[in-house]
């Protein structure tokens, strides 16, 4: 698993390539917190590149959406979520709680 | 049936995977189904090093996985702690942001992607939980 950080004007977009599982989840969860502590709380999860899933990254981006809407000061939004992947974060409840953009530069424009 | 003895750690995951993937494959099973085959059985060996392991270091995971006609059986042993997946609470999956508890998703995932979950603590001290999914 990769992850890259760029930044905009009124977002981070945090780009997670390769898999996600209880292996490599922990630096995901460390990616969003970092971002958090950078007083970034409007985060653009780009998934493109990303093969694989588990709840181990569920949780993740459920403890990150937590702490982002928090004081209304954001949210975490997804973009470009892979099919496999969608179909489980469905199946798990939590399209309902992450806004989700099929292009990622509509998802960093939602801001 | 093919077996594989895995350490009970995190970073074989991939490999536990791969292992299940390839069965599924070679029995005919569709991409969606074979990845859902691997997250299951990930959510399965993630919950046994996670809980049966918790406290006992060098546990390790025995891996059985083949076609029995139109179905994929999966079995996986361990040699820790017990513990009952449907002793688990199931998520609510409707509740808000602020309430949604973090547990028991796994399990959850196991059970929606597969036909059937069976966990059985034996006299032996050993887990099995086998889990079983159709072609359609």
């Amino acid at each position: 698993m990769e992850i890259t950080v760029k930044e905009f004007k009124h977002c981070d977009m945090i780009t997670v390539n390769g898999r996600v599982d209880s292996s490599t989840a922990p630096q995901l969860a460390q990616a969003l917190e970092a971002a958090n502590d950078g007083g970034k709380y409007k985060l653009v999860v780009n998934m493109e590149g990303l093969e694989y899933m588990s709840s181990a990254g569920f949780r993740a981006l459920l403890a990150a959406q937590r702490n982002c809407r928090r004081y209304n000061r954001g949210e975490v939004v997804l973009a470009n979520v892979p099919e496999r992947i969608r179909e489980a974060l469905e199946l798990a409840g939590f399209t309902e709680l992450f806004k989700t953009f099929d292009d990622s530069l509509m998802a960093v424009g939602h801001f | 049936m093919e077996s594989v003895r895995f350490a009970a750690k995190f970073e074989f995951l991939d490999e536990i995977r791969e292992f299940v993937g390839v069965v599924a494959r070679q029995g005919g099973f569709s991409e969606k189904d074979i990845y859902n085959i691997q997250l299951a059985t990930d959510e399965a060996a993630s919950n046994m090093i996670e809980h049966a392991y918790e406290n006992i270091p060098d546990g390790v995971i025995d891996l059985s996985c083949g076609m029995e006609g139109d179905h994929i059986r999966i079995v996986l042993i361990d040699y820790g702690e017990p513990f009952d997946p449907s002793a688990i609470p199931l998520p609510d999956l409707k509740a808000d942001l602020s309430d949604r508890k973090i547990g028991g998703l796994g399990i959850f995932l196991m059970r929606k992607l597969m036909d059937e979950v069976h966990y059985e603590p034996r006299p032996d001290k050993s887990n099995v939980l086998t889990m079983i999914k159709r072609k359609r």
